[in-house]
């Protein structure tokens, strides 16, 4: 058991040997385990270190790099390669200290304070930040499953099915319609399908003819929508096109052999299918008992630990965070929350809490971007939008403003990424 | 008896404020940094040594709308002068928290 551990230790790098099973808390610095490397992950690990020297941090997250979600859509659109939205974790090891074990949680012990490893053995803590994202629900799509995935991508998860759907988009010819399956909420990054829309038209606008891109939503309304219907009637006429839930937009069953896509009344065989499922908190998350019957982890938003297990804090898009979207923005500012929580709590001081941000721009096209903004406080038990601040991109506006916001995004990204895994 | 517990309670909360208060101002000024990142090079500008005063002047003009802004000024109406004061005053001395 140690012997596997310390071989996948060295493979992943010399820090995570530091991280043998078995090691208990110990008597002088206390230990934090930090499920998954992603962006609240990565940014929870940093601000741990900036707020207690000598801290023991164990990032366990199985993956050598993360792949982001932000930018993939443009990895989809033929903007740049995937490479580019790949991150490792050198920095966090070699000049933040922590230790990243790579392996996945098997299960999380709550009441022995410890997570047990896939690959065995286990780490003990003395507060744990779960930070596991999403994970797919199949089959709640009827016929939608890992296997149709592999022919109807969803790309809801960066890195193969990304470069899946971006295959399989250059392989849509003259006349070809994609669709987009949408869930209802609550979902990873709200805006995320419709930037999809406009980048995949943007791409078949310049390369094919009389293509066109079918949304079917589950949703009758949807994040920063005047400004998408804006953008879209001005860079692609009528070839966007977007079905709401109330007029028959729901998807309920597909079949990946046949290649068809159905919602309650009608029936489309598109050129290609990109099926986004409705979503729960991460596997393990659930698995831990830390989420809802809705499938998401309720919090306390003060300090983003779990109302279900006490010394566990849930941030990012696993976690229901009241107005706060699942974005990367929600959860780089949850885990400076959440790590500034256990660092009061780890040295017996009071924690007040504090506004959070969120700042999430989309692509419509590579010189076209609109934004959304919300300050959110701790009012009535949850987080909540401050009123009167946040909102959406002006609305008819000049194409420069667009344009900047195109650049903004750009430094949004560069500036999130380097927060989260280093410079 | 219980003013003499009334009394305690006061003066801890007096005393603990101040530090709560500081790592408010961190926390929220934290969030800066992620666009505005004195590590990269970015087209949003880094505010890494601006003093603290010309910080509060510009979040200020965006709070009220004065200075032209692109989602500087939606997020700004969130926060109230002490909130900005205490934020500009995080920045304006470490640059990057």
């Amino acid at each position: 058991m140690i012997l596997s551990l310390t071989r996948r230790a060295l493979l992943g790098g010399g820090a995570a040997l530091l991280a043998a099973p078995c090691l208990s808390a110990g008597a002088k610095a206390a230990s934090v385990v930090i499920v998954g490397g992603g962006f609240g992950g990565a940014t929870a690990a940093r601000s741990l270190r900036r707020a207690i020297p000598d801290l023991r941090i164990i990032l366990v997250e199985p993956h050598h790099l993360h792949v982001t979600c932000p930018g993939s859509n443009a990895v989809v659109g033929g903007l740049g390669p995937l490479s580019r939205l790949e991150h490792g974790y050198d920095q966090l090891r070699s000049r933040f200290g922590v230790e990243v074990v790579r392996d996945s949680v098997a299960a999380i012990e709550g009441d022995a304070r410890r997570v047990r490893l896939l690959g065995g053995g286990w780490i003990a803590y003395d507060r744990l930040i779960v930070s596991p994202g999403i994970d797919l629900l199949w089959n709640e799509i009827e016929g939608y499953d890992e296997a149709a995935a592999a022919v109807m991508p969803h790309a809801w998860k960066a890195g193969g099915q990304t470069a899946l759907l971006r295959r399989r988009l250059e392989a849509v010819e003259d006349g070809g319609v994609v669709v987009i399956a949408v869930p209802g909420n609550p979902f990873r990054c709200p805006p995320g399908p419709y930037e999809r829309a406009g980048l995949i038209a943007w791409h078949l606008s310049r390369t094919r003819r009389g293509c066109k891109v079918l949304i079917l939503d589950a949703k009758d309304s949807f994040s920063k929508q005047a400004l998408f219907q804006e953008g879209w009637a001005a860079l692609y006429g009528d070839m966007v096109e977007w079905v709401s839930g109330a007029g028959n937009g729901r998807v309920v069953r597909v079949n990946a052999a046949e290649g068809w896509v159905e919602t309650d009344f009608d029936r489309f065989t598109p050129a290609l299918a990109n099926i986004i499922p409705p979503q729960s908190a991460g596997r393990v998350a659930v698995a831990a008992g830390l989420a809802d019957a809705g499938g998401f982890c309720p919090v306390d938003p003060a300090t983003f630990e779990s109302r279900r297990m006490p010394g566990i804090h849930v941030i990012g898009d696993a976690c229901m965070a009241g107005e706060m979207p699942k974005s990367a923005s929600s959860a780089n500012n949850q885990a400076k929350i959440a790590a500034a929580a256990v660092a009061a709590s780890l040295a017996g001081r009071d924690f007040a809490t504090a506004k959070a941000i969120n700042v999430c721009y989309s692509l419509l096209a590579p010189d076209y971007a609109v934004s959304v903004a919300g300050v959110y406080e701790v009012a009535g038990g949850r987080r909540a939008g401050v009123a009167g601040a946040g909102g959406i991109s002006p609305l008819g506006a000049d194409p420069h403003v667009h344009k900047a916001e195109a650049e903004y995004a750009a430094g949004w990204y560069a500036g999130i990424c380097a927060d989260a895994w280093g410079a | 008896m219980r003013s003499l517990a009334v009394f305690m309670a006061v003066m801890v909360l007096a005393a603990a404020s101040p530090a709560r208060a500081d790592g408010q101002a961190r926390l929220m000024a934290e969030t800066c940094t992620v666009c505005h990142s004195p590590e990269i090079h970015s087209p949003l500008p880094s505010l890494a040594g601006r003093p603290a005063g010309d910080i509060l002047r510009v979040l200020l003009a965006f709070r009220d709308g004065s200075r032209p802004a692109s989602i500087m000024d939606r997020i700004a109406r969130g926060y109230s002068r002490e909130e900005l004061g205490a934020i500009a005053g995080e920045l304006g001395r470490k640059g990057a928290p």
